[in-house]
């Protein structure tokens, strides 16, 4: 027994002594890459997550930087996920505070040491709390332009997750480009409620073409798999969806996280603060965001009027305008 | 006025109905069966779940579609089983073990995803069951639209929903059922075995809650994802009290809910200058009204929630 409590004890002091040369190795090793830790509120299937989980993983695949992740942490359990990252060494750590604004705050004031660059409605808070707005709306605006010409019905039709100013602004940019092009065309605008349905958002987009739309941009997954059943054609948001509804999905609004990210990991790295708004990297004239659209779906004359559109706003020539207001 | 009339008399609204009731007749139809035998199954939200992951699962590795619904409905009948020695043979309290089996069988659904799917931006897909037309039914005037709009587990639900009433009214296994849930003391005293026949309910009715989830995965869309169920299982939960543990009026409940949530999503597009979350509420507002005009009349399984413990009083 004695002796048992005197292994121990020997045990205790060299894991110490580890502990201190493992504090002495450090320095050394300062060109390792950064430690950056993502926090998703839902699974990394989502599509908004999955944007921010790709560019992550490509960043850690070219070695620019190590990345840990949670994925479906409840807004309860959110603060107490900051923190473990946090004190698990994590210099940068990605994520989401919609659902905690005011508790992502708070945790990044007691860990002035560590950066957090999260996707929040609100506004950068101290040093080392900074923010990420979802602005995919330039490609939305270009994508509408298609739609717009391609209607037959001369109604197209959005289905959205809730209004957020976010959402918001995304699908009034849709509307902006269909009317651009075409003003007489009618908008329907439907909102399922929850972010994550996607049975009830392809039944809102059935319910739109009941109503005669003909064309459908989904900003929720679920509303192409309505498009793909009546046989007409759909918008996605966020990440490609050609490649999963092939004969449906014809133009994207594509959001990339990557310039954000770069940013983030580029100031973090350099020890400078991270409270700031991060949003406009991921703009398309930051090449953030873009359109990526299959060519000769719409007619030649409307992909042209968007191309020239879409070379102004990256030249900074044109701004889509930019509308949070609920749309009708 | 004219826009809500040309909603109701349009056949896209009714069979959208259909599709969005079909989950909650098997669902509730699960649910009513447990607590005719006396016993509440809050698993139910987790048992979708799982039968939504496993089902899909089952179809994604190369099984045809009623092979899918099958495994969900198996998986489904494990986690009843599950449920039912906890509360039956051991006795424990029915909302703590039901809410257990929810919060175990939705984080195992999510963690046997992770572990078997590859992790990719967008989740896989399968092909889905599509509508069929049955011969008849198919032509008749403004029925035939609706229905011809429909997948087949849509008429399994329908079926189950009259088979279901006629077993528990009609059939001594329903008899005994019955009993077990008002008094599985004068059950026992009629050579019925109370702890045999709530063990069957919750197995059986643990499936049909599976097959419900199945539906999301296998019909109303083609991929799982861990959090799709969004509170339907509660609502069945609900709809039992409604249909006051009745089959017949569990589909008549269903159907209610459906319409409302199909008749809200029309009107949105249809009706300007209204706050979508009106319509949003309706369902759930219109399910609470409902739910006080109809429970006046309820009857209540007398022993549901009171384990039966052989020769007590």
């Amino acid at each position: 027994m004695n002796r048992d409590f005197r292994l121990s004890r020997r045990a205790v002091l060299a894991s110490g002594l580890a502990l201190g040369v493992g504090g002495l190795v450090l320095p050394v090793r300062a060109a390792t890459p950064l430690k950056v830790a993502g926090i998703h509120a839902s699974p990394v299937e989502n599509a908004w997550n999955s944007c921010l989980h790709k560019a992550l993983q490509d960043a850690a695949a070219e070695g620019a930087i190590e990345y840990t992740f949670s994925e479906g942490i409840s807004g309860t359990d959110y603060p107490r996920a900051m923190r473990e990252y946090a004190e698990a060494g994590n210099k940068l750590i990605i994520g989401e505070a919609y659902a905690v604004e005011k508790e992502a705050r708070q945790v990044a004031a007691d860990y002035p040491e560590t950066a957090f660059v999260l996707g929040s409605s609100g506004a950068a808070a101290g040093d080392n709390f900074g923010v990420f707005g979802t602005w995919n709306h330039d490609g939305a605006y270009l994508a509408g332009m298609l739609a717009g010409k391609m209607t037959k019905s001369n109604v197209v039709g959005s289905v959205g997750a809730m209004p957020i100013p976010e959402v918001n602004m995304l699908i009034n940019a849709f509307a902006a480009g269909v009317k651009a092009v075409n003003p007489e065309a009618k908008h329907l605008v439907t909102f399922i409620g929850t972010f994550f349905d996607p049975p009830k958002a392809r039944e809102a987009g059935l319910a739109q073409i009941d109503a005669g739309a003909d064309i459908l941009f989904g900003e929720r997954i679920g509303t192409a798999d309505a498009a793909k059943e009546r046989g007409i054609k759909a918008v996605g948001s966020l990440i490609d969806y050609t490649p999963r509804y092939p004969d449906t999905v014809f133009a994207n609004a594509l959001w990339g996280f990557r310039p954000i990210l770069n940013a983030a990991v580029a100031d973090a790295a350099a020890g400078k603060p991270v409270g700031k708004d991060y949003t406009a990297f991921g703009l398309m004239k930051e090449g953030g965001s873009d359109i990526a659209y299959a060519k000769g779906v719409a007619p030649a004359d409307a992909e042209a009027a968007m191309e020239e559109v879409r070379a102004k706003i990256k030249s900074g020539a044109f701004e889509v305008p930019r509308d949070t207001a609920e749309p009708k | 006025m004219s826009i809500v009339l040309d909603i109701i008399a349009s056949s896209g609204l009714w069979a959208a109905v259909l599709r969005i009731a079909t989950p909650l007749i098997f669902g509730t139809l699960g649910a009513l069966l447990c607590e005719r035998a006396g016993v509440l199954n809050l698993g139910i939200e987790g048992i979708m779940t799982f039968g939504a992951m496993v089902g899909w699962l089952a179809v994604y590795h190369g099984a045809d579609l009623w092979t899918g619904l099958l495994v969900a409905a198996l998986a489904g009948a494990v986690f009843g089983l599950l449920h039912a020695s906890l509360t039956v043979t051991l006795g424990l309290s029915q909302h703590v073990s039901g809410l257990g089996v929810t919060l175990f069988a939705s984080s195992l659904s999510y963690y046997l995803f992770r572990l078997i799917v590859p992790l990719s931006g967008s989740p896989p897909t399968i092909e889905p069951f599509a509508p069929v037309n049955v011969p008849l039914l198919a032509d008749l005037p403004f029925i035939g639209a609706v229905l011809s709009a429909q997948t087949p587990p849509t008429y399994l639900a329908l079926l189950l929903a009259l088979l279901l009433a006629y077993v528990v009214f009609r059939t001594p296994l329903g008899l005994a059922i019955r009993m077990t849930g008002e008094n599985p003391h004068a059950a026992e005293a009629q050579g019925v075995n109370p702890m045999a026949v709530r063990y069957g309910a919750v197995i059986v009715g643990s499936a049909l809650m599976a097959v419900g989830g199945g539906f999301l995965t296998l019909s109303a869309f083609n991929s799982f994802f861990p959090t799709m169920i969004q509170g339907r299982g509660w609502i069945c939960i609900a709809l039992v009290v409604f249909a006051s543990w009745r089959p017949g009026r569990a589909l008549f409940g269903a159907l209610l809910f459906a319409f409302f949530d199909a008749f809200q999503l029309r009107l949105q597009t249809a009706v300007d200058g209204v706050p979508y979350q009106v319509f949003l509420m309706t369902p759930y507002i219109l399910s609470i009204v409902a739910l006080c005009v109809m429970a006046r009349r309820a009857r209540v399984p007398q022993a549901l929630m009171q384990p039966y413990r052989r020769g007590e009083r």
